[in-house]
């Protein structure tokens, strides 16, 4: 029956989805082949214990000679802000952010004082929110709340989609085609689209959720759906075919079929998928933000090469840290629910 | 089958997603859900109908007037509380206040008025106020000041002003023999930047190129190709050698000297003397649904550009310091001062007194004249953006629904009353200035007879011509 579903999933490995150890560690990996997991090795942690010394120094030494490397070769790029910042500058301007936020957080606590002040008084009606610029941790959240509202979507529309496709091989080879088609879309070239088309729908004054959040969010659903579909329907469609008569002698119906069989053996193959999501998310959503100049990290990034001051760059390398460790929680994340879906599943 | 369970699904899934989102909305960070309900629950205060704003602007030293009002607390003491968002480019910002994710903006002057002709975006935009004048530059790559510097009459052992850009035609030319185009940088089609970079070139005999209908790269019969770059990627654009030259605003003409990738040299202040630049701008209907909220906005904006030029610039250091912040301008402070304090730097070791840079309050700079209004659409007729001819009425009609001074002399007169501003500084006026001899060339300009105006040009279209891809025909 997999057999059906090769083209949708060309390059998943057809794999029984039962056998757990491989499923994690070596995961399917149809839309996102390239993106290697760098935390492979650690999650078989116990098995390495006997050689503790080695998975523990090596990306020590690994990170330090990586650091050596770029504080040596940092100063002499030339730009026309000065010299590439080396680590040091970096961590500066990282502490620099960190002070700005705090500075921040006083200014917010001044004004509300002020405020409840002017009011007591009654110099002033109406309470206000604070209106300052975003802190650096503020865009952080904006995007950590962006990426999560378009993989929930991402993942409400693939994982139905992706079931529907694995069982029924007419639903997917209607679908095919148009998942090929737009799965190697860019997010940029959804982006002017869904601008214009969320700028249409949304027309109230005071939307519920603002515009740019939207169509960030949607930009993101839009390039992370694939993953999760294909993940899903080849799951699905690989599902023991024992399994499939057995509930068919019990006469269970469809929706038991679905609930007590597919879903259960399916599982492994849609987190995986997901997590893949997730990753693909995460990288367009930076690249949506800089473009749309929707609030969030791609944003601060954006802003400060416009600024062009001499602590840009600086900054610009420290928010690409920032986005490289969140990118990396997200998948360690995901890489645990997916070890413990799998490792629950009980067929 | 299949088919119908996945779309049952995809129903579920669209409820579902809602749901989601307005939990979202509900926890989110941003919404600071008690305050926000307070801000609901409590009445609105005298007059200001939406005390909530969001204005949007480009990161240049021209948007000071937005800047010193928030953060010397005048939009607070109008009882507004506004959030400045910085904008990618001159489209991104545009679109944000048609679409009203922004409320009003610091904008181009050309933008609302095309918006109002329907050229690019069609939108009823207004401009109540003026925001400043002057504050923009010409500058070329090192390249081609090295190769027009020896020519150039000298003054005192520097090059005398102002520079005519007759001095790049052997440039141009030399590049025209190697069958490469001399291209240059404005930051959009109908920003002051385009009209000034052409109005330049064209005083020197160098033809910027005409628009056919409804094309934006305006390139026909040019001997200069101009090209659209964001204002703060100007300089990168010009170190990356894409461009040789560009007209821009503030701080990145300086910033090309600091970098020591570029030469400014001609002010707009030399082109044009005091010629009007960036202005305020809104939709019409807000203007309309929002009356209260306007005149506050335009107050507190009046009082900061009074701020900005009180005392001959004596606050010039404290608004240097507030713009460098990574959240406006967010240039270095020295960069930001080098334009702002009196002075503008045209190379290493030439600095030249410029104390009319920037205006920001003085000589009626936040008055909306008309007569600014039909400068700018002489310019979108010679060169081809207005692609037909036009009688005077016409041009002043068009003028008046963009540029209101009414709503300006609202707010304005309110803060004469209450002795902010003093009289004198609302000029007495029906809305056009006398004819103006401050150009270059020294062509006068009429604001009550724009068509004689544009007959008087030397290079650009005349009366009856239209522009194909083939060139101009007609007249």
């Amino acid at each position: 029956m997999a057999t059906a579903y090769a083209d949708i999933a060309e390059d998943a490995r057809a794999k029984d989805p039962r056998d757990e150890a491989e499923t994690h560690a070596a995961s399917p990996e149809p839309a996102g082949a390239t993106r290697a997991s760098p935390a492979a090795p650690a999650w078989n942690m116990q098995a390495f214990v006997g050689r503790f010394g080695i998975s523990l120094l090596a990306p020590v030494i690994g990170v330090l000679v990586f650091l050596g490397a770029w504080a040596a070769l940092a100063p002499s790029v030339d730009t026309s802000l000065g010299a590439l910042p080396g680590p040091v500058e970096v961590a500066e301007q990282g502490v620099s952010l960190f002070e700005e936020w705090q500075a921040s957080n006083e200014a917010k606590a001044q004004f509300y004082a002020e405020q409840d002040a002017r009011i007591a008084a009654g110099t002033q009606t109406m309470a206000f929110d604070y209106a300052g610029p975003p802190t650096f941790l503020d865009q952080v959240i904006t995007s950590l709340e962006t990426v999560a509202l378009g993989f929930v979507l991402a993942t409400v529309v693939a994982v139905p989609l992706g079931l529907a496709a694995g069982l029924s091989p007419l639903f997917n080879a209607a679908i095919n085609p148009i998942v090929q088609i737009m799965k190697p879309v860019s997010p940029l070239a959804w982006l002017p689209i869904v601008t214009m088309v969320i700028s249409a729908m949304i027309d109230s004054a005071d939307p519920l959720l603002p515009k740019a959040f939207v169509i960030s969010a949607l930009v993101v659903m839009l390039c992370s759906l694939w993953p999760t579909l294909i993940n899903t329907a080849v799951g699905t469609a690989s599902i023991d075919k024992d399994l499939l008569n057995v509930g068919r002698v019990l006469k269970l119906n469809t929706f038991q079929k679905l609930t007590k069989l597919v879903l259960p053996s399916s599982l492994p193959y849609i987190f995986t998928g997901m997590r893949l999501s997730l990753g693909v998310g995460w990288m367009v959503l930076i690249a949506a933000e800089m473009l749309a100049q929707n609030p969030g990290l791609g944003k601060f990034v954006w802003d400060e090469f416009q600024n062009g001051s001499s602590q840009s760059l600086a900054r610009i390398m420290f928010a690409v840290i920032v986005i490289g460790l969140i990118g990396f929680a997200l998948d360690r994340i995901m890489m645990a629910l997916q070890g413990l879906v799998s490792r629950n599943r009980t067929i | 089958m299949g088919t119908d369970r996945g779309n049952g699904f995809k129903r579920r899934g669209v409820v579902a997603a809602l749901l989601v989102s307005v939990a979202l909305a509900g926890c989110g960070s941003k919404g600071g859900g008690a305050d926000g309900e307070a801000a609901k629950a409590s009445a609105a205060p005298g007059g200001i109908e939406k005390p909530v704003l969001k204005l949007g602007f480009i990161k240049l030293t021209d948007m000071a007037p937005l800047a010193i009002a928030k953060e010397k607390g005048f939009f607070q003491q109008e009882g507004l509380n506004v959030t400045l968002e910085p904008q990618a480019n001159w489209k991104v910002l545009l679109d944000g206040v048609i679409g009203g994710q922004l409320d009003g903006a610091h904008m181009l002057a050309g933008q609302p008025i095309a918006a109002t002709l329907g050229y690019g975006t069609k939108a009823e935009l207004i401009a109540p106020l003026s925001l400043d004048l002057n504050g923009n530059a010409i500058t070329v790559s090192n390249k081609v000041w090295n190769q027009i510097k020896g020519d150039l009459p000298m003054e005192g052992g520097k090059p005398k002003h102002p520079i005519s850009a007759a001095a790049l035609k052997p440039v141009v030319a030399s590049f025209k023999q190697q069958g490469k185009p001399f291209k240059m940088g404005m930051v959009f089609p109908v920003s002051t930047h385009n009209y000034e970079l052409r109005y330049w070139l064209a005083a020197g005999g160098l033809n910027p190129g005409y628009y056919t209908p409804g094309d934006v790269a305006g390139t026909v019969d040019a001997d200069v190709q101009l090209s659209v770059t964001p204002p703060p990627q100007m300089p990168a654009t010009l170190e990356a050698g894409t461009i040789e030259g560009y007209c821009v605003g503030e701080p990145w003409n300086q910033a090309a000297v600091q970098k020591k990738i570029g030469v400014p040299v001609i002010t707009d202040n030399e082109i044009w003397r005091d010629n009007p630049e960036k202005v305020f701008s809104i939709r019409k209907d807000f203007a309309e649904k929002y009356p209260g909220t306007t005149a506050a906005m335009l107050r507190a904006i009046i009082k900061a550009q009074q701020w900005l030029d009180a005392d001959n610039g004596a606050n010039r250091a404290e608004a240097v310091k507030i713009l460098s912040q990574p959240n406006y301008v967010g240039a270095d402070e020295a960069v930001i001062a080098a334009s702002m304090t009196g002075k503008f730097t045209f190379e290493p070791g030439d600095t030249r007194p410029a104390p009319g840079f920037n205006i920001f309050f003085d000589k009626h700079a936040g008055y909306p004249f008309y007569s600014d209004a039909i400068w700018y659409m002489t310019q979108m007729r010679r060169w081809g953006q207005i692609p037909e001819d036009h009688d005077d009425a016409w041009y002043i009609a068009q003028a008046k629904a963009v540029y209101r001074p009414d709503l300006y002399l609202a707010a304005a007169k309110g803060l004469v009353d209450r002795k902010v501003i003093p009289a004198a500084a609302i000029p007495e006026t029906d809305g056009f200035k006398p004819v103006d001899n401050g150009f270059m060339d020294g062509v006068p300009f009429d604001g009550r007879k724009p068509n004689a105006y544009i007959q008087s040009l030397k290079i650009g279209l005349k009366q009856g011509q239209k522009v194909t891809a083939s060139g101009v025909t007609g007249g």
